[in-house]
């Protein structure tokens, strides 16, 4: 069995009369996100605060690579520390360094590097960032969106192996929550690190995770993926989930992926006569389109068709949800398969003839220079009845992908 | 039955007193211990510029104010004396008497006051909020030595800066005892020079330095240690614990310069 990197071991953690942590055991594996999600108050960031040594156990063992803190020598706990970030909930900046100080700050003080080599990598994470027109600018001149995207240029710009996220999307709007979370995916994939993260922002955040622990009352009450935390019906997990999940999808304007659950059991699960209905399954190249022209176009197509696709279906009685980070399933219990060919078609012209020329501008601006790039839109209609579960009816939409719009190279093209 | 110090007031006076010696020298320990760490790390690599940027904040910041009182203090002491010396026909050691009082008195003792008031209060308030907003804790992350960055800087430029503007302000003195005395009041500007030159001893400049180093050390280690610790030494959180942990700081310094003065003038006596 693989060793887990970071393990927790009956840890115990008191703050006076209070049982923060109670006897708790977790595992954190390599080179996996593994998401913290809990109510307000529950320990998530003492956890956190326990990994990086910031806080010690009143009892218990905390181990890395199997072996503990308090048995390692002082130059094996220093290489662990070097290995490790940490970005705060508030964001920890230096109010009086600038924003390219913050970021070179650890380079500076704790590397034997040249001052051109931090210059480098320091712009290099500015430019990833988007944050070259806030070069020097203070803190407190900033957004509190920037300042995020400080902090978290400041915990990736020592390349750590190990990243600990404070809840990175406190604070920021809608669009910008998702484009956080997908930058944290988009790197952890590009720079290969390990990221334990705490976050409220579902269900996003489960999109990107690879794992999933619920802190509850000090204990780890769940530890698995998001397919096992929606399948398993425990009680803790569920009141944990609707005391945060809200009716629609904050991005899209669509159904959250529980009430379309929900909706879904009533519309096929009543009666035993099998219902036939028709489902759409949407794709758009989202890490893709990060890669090449940035997190925000990327949040902003899939926002576009999460438009198109309320516009359009809901007045039928269709329902959609986000079922990943670049999917969206409708289910029109009431429209036939060639008439939903005929909505999707629409979609596509719409797609193709508005919102895609829309992004002109920001493709221009943002792609590589003279790189080619793509955006596309896919979908696939089927057919689905009562007997067929949600996953059942992606995989068979899944196999009838074809692309209904296309941006390619500053030239729009469709294919149906 | 066994009394309890609840409801034994001779035992709850006991108590009361042996808790507060318990604090106090646990604390003491504690800030030895803080000066003794910061002061080590002042001769680690990359201080330099942090060093020079402090010596910029603590003194050339704090030259102006010094030099305006040093300038007052010297005229107010060139008044009163002339005035006291006069009645015994003596106003010809005017120059010296001034000379004397501001070299191993009052020059270090009010320049101190004046650093603690404008640099030693800014340094507990700055710590202090980088302790509260998690700055602190934010350096451990990304491996800085939080001593290292932020105390040892401060702590040396303290060093460097003190005697410095104790001999700004004692020249500053002597100057205002002059422009009272000689140009005001008709003292012998020859004999106002060479009194001052005649018996002031080097003896007398240094024990005038040693103080201001004293006080250095003293001043920076509690401003520092009282914002470093803004969340642990005071019952309040957040800005209220860096406001009570600041006027500590200043008050803590102000006295302890005073009763460093009478210890370190009674060994140089």
């Amino acid at each position: 069995m693989e060793t887990p990197l970071i393990e927790f071991r009956e840890v115990t953690k008191r703050f006076d009369e209070k049982t923060v942590l109670d006897k708790t055991n977790l595992t954190i594996y390599e080179n996996q996100i593994t998401t913290v999600i809990g109510k307000s108050g529950s320990g998530k960031s003492v956890l956190l605060k326990h990994i990086i040594g910031l806080l010690l156990p009143d009892e218990g063992s905390i181990l890395f690579r199997g072996k503990p803190f308090d048995k390692m020598k002082k130059g094996e706990w220093n290489k662990y520390r070097s290995k490790i970030s940490y970005m705060f909930q508030n964001n920890a900046l230096f109010d009086s360094l600038t924003v390219f100080e913050n970021i070179a700050l650890p380079l500076r003080q704790t590397t034997k590097l040249k001052k051109k080599n931090i210059e480098q990598k320091v712009m290099s994470r500015i430019e990833q960032m988007e944050l070259s027109d806030a070069l020097r600018k203070y803190p407190s001149e900033l957004s509190g969106g920037m300042q995020k995207r400080v902090a978290l240029a400041r915990a990736l710009v020592t390349d750590p192996a190990i990243v600990l996220f404070d809840e990175p999307t406190t604070g920021q709007d809608p669009i910008r929550k998702k484009i956080i979370l997908s930058l944290i995916s988009h790197y952890r994939k590009q720079l290969g690190f390990t990221a334990v993260l705490i976050s409220h922002e579902i269900p996003d955040v489960f999109f990107i995770s690879d794992r999933i622990l619920l802190l509850w009352e000090g204990k780890i009450a769940f530890h698995g993926t998001y397919e096992e935390l929606t399948r398993l019906r425990n009680p803790m997990i569920d009141e944990f989930l609707q005391s945060l999940d809200g009716l629609r999808d904050e991005l899209t304007g669509l159904l959250s992926k529980e009430i379309f659950r929900s909706r879904y059991a009533l519309t096929l699960g009543r009666g035993s006569v099998h219902k036939t209905v028709t489902a759409v399954l949407f794709g758009v190249s989202v890490e893709q389109i990060t890669t090449i022209l940035g997190a925000q176009t990327a949040m902003e197509v899939l926002k576009t068709l999460g438009a198109y696709v309320n516009q359009y279906f809901v007045p039928l009685g269709g329902f959609s949800a986000r079922h990943s980070r670049d999917r969206i399933l409708t289910i029109l219990p009431d429209t036939g398969f060639e008439e939903a060919g005929k909505l999707v078609h629409d979609i596509a012209q719409e797609l193709q003839e508005k919102a895609l020329p829309e992004l002109n501008s920001i493709a221009a601006a943002r792609a590589v220079a003279g790189g080619c790039f793509e955006i596309l839109v896919t979908a696939g209609i089927t057919e689905a009845s009562s007997a067929d579960d949600i996953a059942q009816i992606m995989e068979q939409a899944d196999t009838k992908q074809k692309i209904i719009a296309r941006y390619q190279c500053g030239k729009e093209g469709s294919s149906k | 039955m066994e009394s309890t110090a609840k409801d034994n007031p001779f035992l709850s006076f006991f108590q009361f007193i042996g808790k507060k010696t318990l604090y106090i020298i646990n604390n003491l320990g504690a800030i030895a211990i803080f000066f003794t760490l910061a002061f080590l790390k002042i001769f680690r690599p990359k201080q330099f510029r942090e060093i020079v940027q402090q010596v910029f904040y603590i003194g050339a910041r704090s030259s102006n104010i010094v030099i305006l009182v040093g300038l007052f203090t010297g005229m107010v002491l060139g008044l009163q004396l002339f005035y006291t010396l006069n009645t015994f026909g003596s106003e010809g050691v005017l120059g010296s008497v001034v000379a004397f009082t501001l070299i191993r008195e009052l020059g270090p003792v009010l320049t101190a006051i004046m650093i603690t008031a404008r640099a030693g209060s800014a340094m507990t308030a700055e710590i202090g909020i980088l302790r509260i907003s998690e700055q602190i804790d934010a350096l451990y992350t990304m491996r800085i030595d939080p001593l290292q960055y932020l105390i040892s800087p401060r702590i040396a430029a303290a060093i460097i800066s003190f005697p410095l503007l104790t001999a700004f302000f004692d020249l500053v003195g002597i100057f205002g005892g002059y422009v009272t005395g000689v140009l005001l009041l008709g003292v012998d500007k020859g004999a106002y020079f060479y009194r001052i030159h005649a018996y002031v001893q080097m003896a007398d400049i240094s024990g005038g330095f040693i103080k201001s180093l004293v006080f250095a050390g003293l001043v920076s280690t509690i401003c520092c240690y009282q914002g470093y610790f803004a969340h642990l030494l005071t019952d309040s959180h957040g800005a209220k614990s860096v406001n009570l942990a600041t006027t500590a700081a200043v008050v803590y310094s102000c006295v302890m310069i005073l009763v460093s003065d009478y210890v370190v003038t009674s060994f140089l006596m």
